[in-house]
């Protein structure tokens, strides 16, 4: 039989090996800015573009509205610096099917503060930031830094970040009930010019989680002794979780004035999903003013070790998920945008506007998630879920 | 499970060293450019657009990351 010190020493090397594994992320982030220093003085990067955004959202899918506005404002202070402040919100009516099943609608609000920094030196630039986000039942705060350096004649841009969040998750309705969890996230990026038409970029990210992962308010399901219904228990998940994704993007100026892209993005994580996610757009200009776009996207994963949509018995096994995000599914999407460019504005030191509205129209397609909404058959035949979600966003740039 | 990264940041400050001591001839001049430069063939042209976009996927998917966004609540139940 294990001891309590028999238990915690595996823990303690883990929280040891990820310790040094940010020290040595954050020695290798810090070295390379030293070195950029080093470089000799050349062609600058350049600073984002001074630039304000206002955007409303809207989400609408399975039985679920979420909405709000968004805003972004960047400026630059002096030659070197530029910051940046975002406001977002979400509004959130109803519930997913995942928390239908066993409990009752609802209505919250999520609302996300960020301010970031930009510093540029010669071919460099650095970024740190802060991001805060507050729901009734769940705070989660991230700082970030990030360094990326032109090199090669400025064909090649090679980027670095790290990222950690802390989480607090509490439950309304279970005044006793709070729970953290840490999260971390490496990043290394390359963009490279290979063409006078095509450019393309490739990024790799972990992010490693560690505390309470899964969502207090959903539920997995197993038969009832009888075998003729079932009933439900809190889902339990692994405390750790660790995740690899790679992704791939290409863009190429057609022969006329148009631009194509493409991306493909490979993951897997020790949850035992796998997925692949395919994008390719098209973009088309038609006169000075109007910007035309379109692209489709296909998503596809395998179920996590511990799901199950209908388990034998409670506690069948240690961790037990019936998130539909768990389980074995894909999903298509379609995108399509419109911009209108007004140039020469001379208002109150603006020099150029746009007007944009993108529309996404997504179906979700599961292979192992059944509707236990649906009453009168034997639990475990219920038709597969699936439903199509329609995402709206509504801006307006400014360019001063 | 981050031996890969530290070799791969190796590479990438080796990478920034070799640029420092000397320049390589770029097969696309600067004035080659002008496609490039061009606002359509941005790789992210509207921020704010982007990152929520990213959010919604992550929201509704098992899978997370290289999108260039971070941090923030879910919003999911």
């Amino acid at each position: 039989m294990l001891n309590q010190t028999q238990i915690l020493k595996p823990q303690l090397r883990r929280e040891r090996r990820q310790l040094a594994g940010g020290v040595v992320w954050l020695a290798v982030l810090i070295g390379a800015i030293l070195a950029a220093f080093a470089a000799p003085a050349a062609e600058a990067a350049v600073l984002p573009e001074d630039r304000v955004d206002v955007m409303y959202h809207r989400y609408e899918g399975d039985e679920i509205t979420i909405e709000g506005p968004s805003v972004l404002v960047r400026k630059k202070v002096g030659k070197n610096f530029s910051f940046d402040a975002n406001y977002y919100v979400d509004t959130i009516s109803s519930a997913s099917i995942d928390v239908r099943v066993a409990a009752s609608r609802y209505e919250e609000e999520r609302t996300q503060y960020s301010f970031g920094a930009t510093y540029l030196h010669n071919k460099t630039i650095m970024n740190a930031g802060w991001v805060k986000s507050d729901e009734n039942d769940f705070e989660a705060e991230t700082w970030f830094v990030g360094v990326s350096q032109d090199m090669f004649g400025d064909l090649t841009t090679v980027s670095m970040s790290y990222s950690r969040g802390n989480d607090i998750i509490r439950a309304t309705g279970a005044p006793d009930f709070e729970e953290t969890a840490d999260r971390q996230s490496y990043s290394v990026g390359l963009t490279q010019v290979l063409t006078r038409s095509l450019i393309a970029s490739v990024q790799f990210e972990t992010i490693t989680d560690e505390g309470f992962l899964n969502n207090p308010y959903r539920f997995y399901r197993f038969l009832n002794d009888t075998g003729d219904g079932f009933e439900t228990a809190r889902e339990i998940y692994p405390n750790t979780r660790t995740s690899n994704a790679t992704a791939l993007t290409a863009k190429y100026y057609l022969p006329y004035r148009a631009a194509l892209h493409g991306k493909y993005r490979f993951y897997t994580d020790t949850f035992g999903i796998v997925a692949d996610t395919f994008e390719i757009g098209y973009t088309h200009p038609v006169g000075n003013d109007w910007i035309l776009s379109l692209a489709v996207r296909h998503y596809t994963q395998t179920q996590a070790d511990f799901y199950a949509d209908l388990f034998p018995f409670q506690n069948a096994q240690n961790f037990l998920a019936r998130d539909k995000e768990m389980s074995t599914f894909q999903n298509n999407s379609i995108t399509g945008g419109v911009v209108r460019e007004f140039d020469n504005i001379g208002f109150a030191g603006i020099e150029k506007g746009t007007v944009n509205l993108t529309v996404d129209y997504t179906q979700y397609e599961y292979e192992n998630f059944r509707d236990a909404t649906v009453t009168g058959v034997v639990p475990g035949t219920e038709p597969l879920f699936e439903f199509d979600a329609s995402v709206v966003r509504l801006f307006v740039s400014f360019w001063f | 499970m981050l031996k890969p990264l530290i070799r791969l940041s190796a590479l990438l400050l080796l990478t920034a060293g070799i640029t420092a001591c000397g320049s390589i001839e770029p097969w696309v001049k600067p004035y080659e450019r002008d496609l490039l430069a061009d606002p359509i063939m941005a790789l992210d042209a509207d921020p704010v657009s982007s990152a929520y976009i990213h959010h919604v996927h992550e929201s509704r998917e098992g899978a997370r990351g290289a999108q260039g966004s971070a941090g923030g609540g879910c919003g999911c139940n």
